[in-house]
């Protein structure tokens, strides 16, 4: 078995029906999976989607309740986590509190028995390629800062060589700002080493950063597969839609003449290109496509409403319109900032392929 | 208003300050000033002396004080290698019956020491529980095990075993489910885990265990008096013997001078070797 996966690369871990349950709680559900060789892929979904379990399983902590791991094509259900060739990076590091810096990165070498020199040699080459300083070598691991900790734990997994990197949430306990450099030292050393990672976390603006390509769960489901950019511009449902950030979502049907019907606003919407067999379901809008108009424009769908409120965001300004009860959401670059005020009746409006949408 | 001079702090502690004053460095104090008294007076501010320890070193009473180490360090020995198993079960592998276990362990504890411990001579003695049952059942006859060395052990092991057994199952539970993983993970086998991570991260635990066992069965005394029918003669014994029948309380308080001097020179001596702040990564 030796799949080429879209991106021409070999195929290194695939995941066939993969299902874990815990008595009644199914919570992996039959994820069908492959992961090429030195890709950056990376699990998105929110807590007690399933992720921790799946990654679980692909570590050797957790056993499937049926379908199959491959590791070039072998089936390693039941090889257990010590002897796979994998290694994760914990949510809590799991540092060794009693070892230093030195000692936590030799650790995987010690137990198999390499010797002291080489050990040191290899830490030292590990510390260096982690920008960490070489007299971290000596020094406890708990008297280092947290963004320290988390290049440690890196160069810990690293030092034996595995070929798969999992990474369990290691950046979700680090405040906004080192988090973004992590993010990008993660990805710099992921070009570096040309290892295989395997990445998850509830944040999509963390995974679009860095991945090759997302996966994004919801309920112990697999519901969309695809580069940062697929899952952007074309989010296959609601959920994955609403989880990149914020988005205009409004239920409608198809009518008779092949437009939109939306009944929370008894109105009716010129559809992007209707997916085949479209009945109903969501509209989806991005702020920045939303814009404010002078007058109705038959070319352009439009729906009038009131200023509430105003956000400052940096870069952009975030200006939340009501439409009866529903909130629309535009964004403007500041440059190019709205001037209504609180209470305006508004026009707000879309063009129609800048639109998406999605069955579900 | 004067009391406002005074920091908070130190004025909220000078209740327990007092307290401990009186209920702890007092009789200590006392103790160590009757140890310097001449011999079979009652006096605290006599003209002191060293002749209690001159009579110690002269007599035969370090081998009531070897006598005692020895058990004690036998009894944590044996403890050691009882508990951790236990220990291990309860933080790790019984869930929701350890709580049933920790009953069962401390339930014993509410009885007075000496009627468990008049309990075994019961259980052991001649025609006794067990002895009885062999000779009435099997028409086995054998010699008591009572009054030897080996009974003394087995009630010392008996008495202090929650000593050691709560906090090493403190010290186990310590240890975090993920660096156990991490480890294996990383490719350690269940054996090096164990060597390399669990040990290590629960010897706090292990060694309060150590301490607080080894310290109470130093102590010990109703043990030999009651299992082992003054055959082997502990250090408190004799201590007792000064302060009572000898009514010689500066002999008994130099005994139990030299006794506080001995065991925290060994407790300082393994403190020193195993850090508990640096085991615990607090340093």
């Amino acid at each position: 078995m030796s799949d080429e996966s879209t991106t021409g690369r070999k195929s290194i871990l695939q995941l066939r029906q993969l299902t874990k349950s815990f008595g009644n709680f199914t919570a992996v559900d039959r994820v069908d999976l492959d992961i090429a060789e030195g890709e950056f892929f990376t699990i998105v979904g929110p807590s007690g989607s399933g992720k921790t379990t799946l990654l679980r399983m692909l570590t050797g902590m957790e056993t499937p309740s049926s379908g199959d791991i491959l590791l070039h094509g072998e089936r390693i259900n039941d090889l257990p986590a010590n002897r796979r060739p994998t290694c994760m990076v914990f949510q809590s590091l799991a540092l060794f509190p009693h070892r230093t810096v030195g000692q936590n990165i030799e650790f995987p070498l010690k137990i198999r028995g390499v010797d002291a020199a080489s050990r040191k040699k290899r830490a030292l080459q590990l510390l260096e390629q982690l920008r960490l300083p070489e007299t971290y070598y000596s020094k406890n691991v708990t008297k280092c800062s947290g963004g320290e900790r988390q290049r440690v734990a890196l160069a810990r997994a690293l030092a034996y060589n595995p070929e798969i990197l999992f990474f369990d949430e290691p950046l979700s306990a680090i405040d906004y700002k080192l988090r973004k450099t992590l993010e990008k030292e993660l990805k710099d050393i992921h070009r570096e080493t040309g290892k295989t990672f395997i990445y998850i976390t509830h944040s999509l603006e963390e995974a679009m950063v860095m991945s090759d390509r997302i996966g994004v769960m919801r309920a112990g489901h697999l519901v969309q597969v695809g580069t940062p950019n697929e899952i952007y511009t074309a989010p296959r449902s609601k959920f994955v839609s609403e989880f990149i950030g914020d988005v205009n979502v409004i239920a409608v049907q198809t009518q008779a003449d092949g437009q939109l019907h939306a009944a929370e606003f008894g109105t009716s919407f010129v559809p992007p290109r209707l997916p085949n067999g479209f009945t109903s379901g969501h509209l989806v809008v991005r702020p920045e496509f939303l814009r404010f108009l002078d007058r109705p424009d038959s070319a352009i769908n439009c729906l009038e409403g009131r200023l509430y409120n105003e956000y400052a965001l940096g870069s952009r300004i975030q200006y939340q319109v009501r439409v009866g009860e529903h909130v629309f959401i535009v964004e403007k670059l500041r440059q190019q900032a709205f001037g209504g005020q609180r209470d305006d009746a508004v026009l707000i409006g879309w063009d129609a392929k800048d639109s998406i949408l999605v069955a579900e | 208003m004067s009391l406002r001079k005074f920091a908070a702090g130190p004025l909220c502690a000078l209740p327990i300050g007092l307290f401990l004053l009186i209920g702890f460095a007092a009789p200590l104090l006392a103790v160590i000033g009757f140890s310097f008294m001449p011999p079979r007076t009652f006096g605290l501010f006599l003209n002191p002396t060293l002749v209690n320890y001159i009579e110690i070193v002269d007599s035969t009473s370090y081998i009531s004080f070897l006598w005692s180490l020895a058990l004690a360090a036998v009894t944590v020995a044996i403890l050691a290698v009882i508990c951790y198993p236990v220990a291990y079960g309860m933080a790790r592998i019984f869930g929701k019956w350890s709580m049933l276990v920790t009953l069962l362990f401390t339930i014993p504890l509410f009885v007075s020491e000496n009627v468990r411990l008049y309990g075994w001579v019961l259980f052991f003695i001649k025609n006794g529980v067990l002895l009885g049952t062999l000779k009435s059942v099997f028409g086995i006859e054998a010699d008591s095990w009572l009054f030897t060395t080996g009974i003394i052990l087995w009630g010392m092991v008996y008495v202090y075993l929650p000593f050691m057994l709560f906090p090493m199952t403190l010290g186990v539970a310590m240890v975090p489910d993920q660096i156990r993983e991490a480890a294996l993970d990383l490719g350690a086998t269940r054996w090096q885990v164990f060597r390399e991570v669990e040990l290590p991260l629960s010897m706090p635990g292990i060694m309060i265990g150590f301490l607080l066992s080894f310290v109470l069965a130093v102590g010990a005394i109703t043990e030999a008096k009651v299992l082992g029918g003054q055959r082997v003669i502990p250090i408190i014994h004799d201590i007792e013997i000064a302060f009572t029948y000898a009514q010689n309380w500066p002999l008994g308080a130099a005994l139990a001078v030299l006794l506080m001097l001995v065991v925290g020179f060994l407790v300082l001596l393994v403190l020193r070797r195993f850090d508990l702040d640096a085991i615990l990564g607090r340093r």
